[in-house]
Formats: structure tokens, sequence, C-alpha cells
């Protein structure tokens, strides 16, 4: 059975697939089409690491406080330090995302449901707070960020809108190969396993603390390496990165997409940027509403996600399968 | 767990691998869809037209005092402008003898949606011209895309001084066709210690938020050079849009200061003013509203005669009398039922230096459609008179404007039953904004060095 599980397995197939197809398409799609997928596939590896939480049962309203101090992190380090370097900012934003996680995951993998899910809002309101009362930084307005270098080539215009998506795409596909063979892992099935019940992985013989512990800093790398991408990309930080709108935002794209499988928060992302391009465009004085009618449909109809689509068969349940 | 394990590795077997490729393609295929459909529809559609996409708050908090106004007065400079019935010297129709075709975008979402919206704006939408931003985050992370897009872009309204002086230091695309806060606040500064020579001491009330917290730096800087010694008794910082100001009147109460400052605007200066009333805060004290024309028609009975009023600029009430100011006046409250405020002279003014940079331009070819290139150098270093008065692009090398500026007192006529403005003083353009070349700060600091004022 595990053979055949293994045969039956078209994740690597189809992410690889989609890769090929953003790359051959970005030398034909016009650069606002290609900008808006950079953004989303930015966004989705914060989600993605909101999907690492929600399948071990926690949800999370502070992504958006490691997506923030990515994007900071880049900014800061462009404006001030000038370090321009691509791989270099993202070295570090991710270091940054992973040493903040760890310090609040200590106190935060100790708590459930709507503890975790305040406690986490709580930290990245408090950076909101922090970042907003900094005249340095720009306060609300934000700073401009440098244009990047990559590896000592310094494009510009629309070639470095090109190289930058190229990256987002390479990095974006790395990651999501990587947290597959995580999920298909014992310590993947076990987030799983530890929503189910908790006492019996312990019984198990695992670690629930050190596991969640080991999710939650995974979800603030990811969360961190978004933000420095996208910090990149729009040229532009402000702290509304860190405010809960923004993590909220996460929610909805893995609410879109579902937790299922490692691509579902990438489709969430990329439906949610198309459907906000065209409700801004079609509906400039409704298209909050336009979002909220999506919502409402996917949680009435498809309560796992787009991916579900996946399941439908008939008389199948799109109930989350999770 | 033991009960769904099994269950899922049965659905794992059933025919849902080739599905998930099939989901796959079909978003994609949905997506591509969705790319290839038509944008909505021009207004005016026709051919040789000049495209204009506005942007600005149609949702939030700015929207009702500031994104609105700004959407109605644009309408109404467009239709009349098309109908070639606009008052002289704007009689021609549309721009340079073409149509044109208009539409309205949101400013709401931050900086990130606005960079994508802006991409999309010059590259699906084929704008000529994007006229918008009111917020100076916005203003701030546009900048270099519009000069990498290389699309002519003219902000209205956003306020801060940074944009062309640490930002966007070199300008070609970018324009800003009203004055920065320097000029609101430089000018307020000067009004308080002329009707207020005693002004002894001060407190500012302000939100907290890059507006509120720029805007005090500079008016108090101002007042430093005017007023040397003045005392600050309190400098609050409340949230932004938080409404409750118990805590803050305390301390401004405490400290009885002779002027209040405030940069506050829509509901929370509307909050601040009902609570401030209440306890007597304003009793014997200057109240001075650096963004409080917007409002004064909306809180006419509830704000304390003598309160100094600033338009950012000579809109609204303070605009001279002319043909064209009177015309805009009345069809605007024709068509809306309230009268133009401070948002609706910037946003006319800014079509207007637009549609004669334009006409500048064809006239220099003979009539001929200039590109986006010819009408830049007409614009840069241009003058035009808008519905308030002359306009001059004097700073960052002809691509921001300068303007005159003018303060007056709220009074409210209780036989009439309407408000006014009394004690009007006016400044020169040159008198309350800094010479090409030099920082606002740096400006304030050196003692306004080479202000010209009367």
């Amino acid at each position: 059975m595990a053979a055949a599980a293994l045969r039956r397995d078209f994740t690597p197939v189809i992410l690889t697939a989609a890769l090929v197809l953003l790359l051959a398409g970005s030398a034909v799609v016009p650069a606002y089409l290609r900008f808006l997928f950079e953004l989303a596939l930015a966004n989705g590896l914060a989600v993605m690491g909101l999907m690492l939480l929600m399948r071990a049962g926690l949800v999370s309203f502070g992504q958006g406080l490691y997506y923030c101090l990515g994007g900071y992190t880049a900014g800061i380090a462009g404006s001030f330090l000038g370090i321009s370097d691509v791989f270099a900012l993202l070295a570090l934003g991710a270091a940054v995302a992973a040493v903040v996680g760890l310090l609040c995951g200590l106190l935060i993998a100790r708590y459930r449901e709507i503890f975790f899910a305040m406690l986490t809002l709580a930290f990245t309101m408090v950076l909101y707070g922090l970042l907003i009362n900094n005249e340095r930084l720009g306060s609300t307005d934000g700073f401009n960020v440098p244009a990047p270098h990559f590896l000592g080539w310094a494009p510009e215009g629309e070639r470095l809108g090109l190289t930058l998506f190229v990256v987002t795409c390479v990095l974006v596909y790395v990651v999501a190969l990587g947290l597959h063979r995580y999920l298909g892992s014992a310590m993947g099935y076990l987030g799983e396993a530890i929503r189910e019940n908790e006492l019996r992985v312990e019984y198990l013989g695992a670690s629930v603390r050190r596991l969640l512990l080991v999710k939650y800093v995974l979800a603030a790398v990811l969360a961190g390496l978004g933000g420095v991408l996208t910090g990149l990309a729009v040229g532009h930080v402000d702290p509304d990165l860190a405010n809960w709108t923004t993590s909220g935002e996460f929610l909805f794209m893995a609410l879109l997409g579902g937790i299922e499988n490692v691509a579902a928060p990438l489709l969430g992302a990329l439906v949610l940027e198309l459907v906000r391009s065209y409700a801004l465009e079609y509906a400039p004085y409704l298209w909050q509403m336009t979002l909220g009618a999506t919502m409402l449909v996917i949680i009435l109809f498809l309560p796992g996600g787009l991916w579900s689509l996946a399941r439908m068969r008939k008389g199948a349940d799109l109930t989350p399968e999770l | 767990m033991s009960a769904k394990v099994p269950v899922r590795a049965e659905r794992r077997e059933n025919p849902a691998a080739r599905k998930v490729l099939g989901t796959v393609a079909g978003a994609l295929a949905a997506s591509l869809l969705a790319v290839c459909l038509p944008g909505r529809s021009w207004a005016q559609e026709n051919q040789g037209s000049i495209k204009i996409s506005f942007v600005s708050f149609l949702s939030g908090p700015a929207s009702g005092p500031f994104g609105v106004p700004a959407r109605n007065g644009a309408e109404v400079i467009v239709k009349a402008l098309n109908q070639g019935a606009l008052a002289a010297p704007y009689k021609t129709k549309g721009i340079a003898g073409r149509k044109i075709q208009w539409k309205f975008f949101d400013e709401a979402g931050g900086p990130q949606q606005q960079v994508a919206q802006y991409r999309q704006l010059v590259e699906r939408e084929h704008s000529d011209v994007i006229i918008g931003y009111i917020s100076s985050g916005d203003c701030k992370a546009l900048a270099p895309v519009a000069e990498e897009l290389k699309t002519l872009t003219v902000y209205f309204d956003c306020g801060s001084p940074t944009i062309f002086e640490d930002v966007d230091v070199n300008p070609h695309y970018v324009f800003r066709t009203g004055p920065h806060a320097m000029m609101d606040e430089a000018a307020l500064a000067r009004y308080t210690v002329g009707v207020d020579p005693n002004v002894k001491t001060l407190a500012g009330i302000d939100q907290n938020y890059d507006w509120g917290q720029e805007s005090w730096k500079l008016f108090l800087a101002a007042m430093e050079q005017l007023k040397p010694g003045i005392q600050v008794t309190a400098s609050q910082f409340p949230k932004l849009l938080s409404g409750q100001y118990g805590a803050d009147i305390s301390t401004l109460l405490t400290g009885r200061p002779d002027a209040i400052y405030t940069s506050f605007w829509g509901g929370d200066l509307e909050a601040f003013i009902l609570q401030g009333n209440a306890r007597n805060l304003f009793n014997g004290r200057r109240l001075l509203l650096s963004a409080g024309e917007p409002a004064m028609y909306r809180l006419a009975t509830q704000i304390p005669d003598g309160t100094v009023i600033c338009a950012r600029g000579p809109h609204g009430v303070f605009a001279p009398d002319s043909k064209l100011n009177r015309q805009f006046r009345k069809v605007y409250h024709s068509a809306y039922g309230s009268w133009p405020t401070y948002p609706s002279y910037k946003i006319a003014q800014a079509i207007l230096g637009v549609k004669t940079a334009y006409e500048n331009a064809a006239k220099a070819k003979a009539g001929a459609a200039p590109n986006t290139e010819e009408v830049i150098r007409a614009l840069a270093n241009s003058k035009w008179v808008g519905p308030s008065g002359p306009v001059e692009l004097a700073l960052a090398n002809g691509h921001q404007a300068i303007q005159a500026n003018a303060i007056g007192q709220f009074k409210y006529d209780r036989a009439k039953g309407r408000p006014e403005i009394v004690d009007i003083k006016r400044y020169a353009a040159r008198c309350v904004n800094p010479p090409p070349g030099v920082k606002s700060i740096d400006w304030v600091h050196s003692g306004f060095k080479g202000a010209q004022c009367d």
C-alpha cells in the first residue's frame, strides 16, 4: 500500500508543471499579471506556514508578525545597512523570523484554541504598535526598499522584475517540495495526530510541545521569506504588514485554497489576488463585498477550500478531510 | 486518529490524482480566461481620446472627508470639460480637442495593493495619465513604480514633504499639483502669532500616524522660530480612529495652554470637538485646526467661534472669487447637495494643470497629439489658474506645486444658520513655501531663510 501511495503522489509533478508553466508564462503575460502572481506566491509562503499550524489544529492570527519582520528586515538591511543581495536578504529575513519565532513560540506553543489565536494576535499587534511609533522607519507610511542585487548583478526595470519573479518561483517551488516531504513524514503526520488527540501522541512517545514549537518556527520562517519577497517586489514596506488584517487575509487564503495539499495555499493566494484585482476594476465601490461574498460561498459550499474540488465525485462530501 | 487514517488512505487510492491534475488545469484555465476578459468599459469611449485614471479613497474612514469630495470634484470638472462648458480659460472641449475618458478607482488597501493596482492602470487600462492618491504612504511607494513604468502621474493631495525631498529626489514622471504640508504649517504658525501675539504656551493633539506626527513636528518647529521660547504643555498622540479622548483632554486641561493645535480630521475631529466642548476645553483658548475645512459644515454648530481653520491652500471658502470658482461651486452643489471642500478643489486644479500642459504641448506641435515626454516638458515649471487661484510648479525641478495660502477664523452665523470664515489673511506662495532645493525642516530651522512675505 505504501508503494501504491507513493506511485499516486502527484504533488511533485503538479508543482513542477506549475513551475514550468509560470516560468514559460512569464515571458508572454503582461508585467502587471506577473506582478500579481509574484505577490500571490510570496503571500502563499506565509499561507503555507499557516497551513502547517492549521493541520495541527491551531489557528494563528499572527502570521503577519513574521511577514512584517521579513519585509522590514529586507528594508532596513537595504536602506540602512547597504545589504541588497537577494539571497543575503532572504537568509537574513528567515533568520530574524526564526529567532523571534523561537522566542515567541516557547510561550505560544503551550496554548491551544482561542488562547493560541489571541496570543499570536497580541504579538503581531505589539510589532504593529512599535512600528507606528517609530518616525525613523516612516511611522505608518513605512519606507521604500531599494532595488535588490543578484550575486553582484544589478538589473533594472523590466529585467529586475523578471529576475525577481524567477527567484520567487524557484524559491517557492523548492520550499513547497520540501514542505510536501515534511508533511508526508512521521513528523508531518503527527501534526494531524496532535489535532485529533494530544494525549495519545504523548503516549506514542512524541513530545507535543517540541513538535508544535518546530511547526511554529517553520511557519514563522516561511512567513519571513514571504515578507522579504513582498518587500522587494512592492519596493515598500509599512506597518500594515503586521496589522491583524494582513494575518486575517492569510487565513482567508488558507480557507479559500484549503489545507489538504501543499499546493492548496498557493492556489488560495493566487485566486484571492485575481478576484481582488478584477473586483477592484469592475466594482471599485463594492470590491470588499465581492471578497466577502467569495468567502461566504467557499464556507457554505466548499468548506474544505478549492482544493477539495479535486475529490469531487458523485456523492462525495466536500467537508474537510483532515 | 486511528479511525481516520485508513479512511484517508482509501481515499488516496481513489481516482483522485487525475482529478487533482484536472482541478489545477481548470484553475489555470479559469485564471487565463479571467486575464482575457475585457476591461470595464471606459466612460466616453471613442478613438483618440485621453484616458485618465483617478484614484482616491472610495471606502474606509478617509473616503467621507477626502476621497468622495475628490471624486465628485473630478466628475464636475471632467463632465464640464467634455461638454466644453467650463468657464474661461478652459472653454475648449476636453483636453487639446480630445475627449476625456475617465474611470475612478479605490485607494483603500495600503501600498501593497496600490502598487498592484497601479501596474494594472498602466498596463491593463493603458491610462495616459493617472491622477490621485491621498495617503502619503501610497505616494511614497508609487513614486519609484511610476518612474519605472514611465507614466505621467499627478499626485493631487498627499501632503508629506518627504516625497520629493527624500524618496523621489529627481522626479521625471511624477508631479504633485497640491502644495505639501510645510505650507499649511508655516501659514498656520504665522497666522497664530499674528492674531495672538502673546501666545506663550501651546499643546498639540495629533493622531499617532505619519500625517499627525509630521504635521505637529513642522508646526512646532515653525512656532519655535516665530515665537522663541514658546512652551509645549502637552503633545498627545492618541491612536488613529480611536474616537475616545477623555484622558487626552484631561492632560490638555491640566497644562492650561493658550492654544491647542490639532491635525485631526474626519470622525476623530468630530469626536474630539464634541468631547472637548463637553469639558470646556476650548473656553478662553485658541483652537487651531490644520485640516479643519472639510469638517466645518458638518460641525458648524460645534466648532467654537474663533477657531483657526486651514484648508491646506486657498480652497473652499478661501478660494478667491472668479467665474471658474463660482461655476465650480454651483455645479458641485446642485449635483451633490453639499459645498466642495479642499479635496474637490485640489483634484480640480490637478486636472486643469494637466489640461493646460497637454494644450501647450499640442500648440508647440501645431496641434498634433503630444506624447508623454512632451506633456511632461510642458507641465514642469508651469503655471495655471485653478478654481482656487494660481498654481505654480516651482519646487523639485518644477514638479512640486506652491500656492498662496489663506487662513481664517470660524464663526457661526446664528441668524443665517450657516458657518462663515472671518479675518482671512492671505500669504504669498513664496512666503510660506521653502525655496527650491531646500528641505522643509531645514528651511524652518534656518528661520525661513529666503521667505518673501509682504
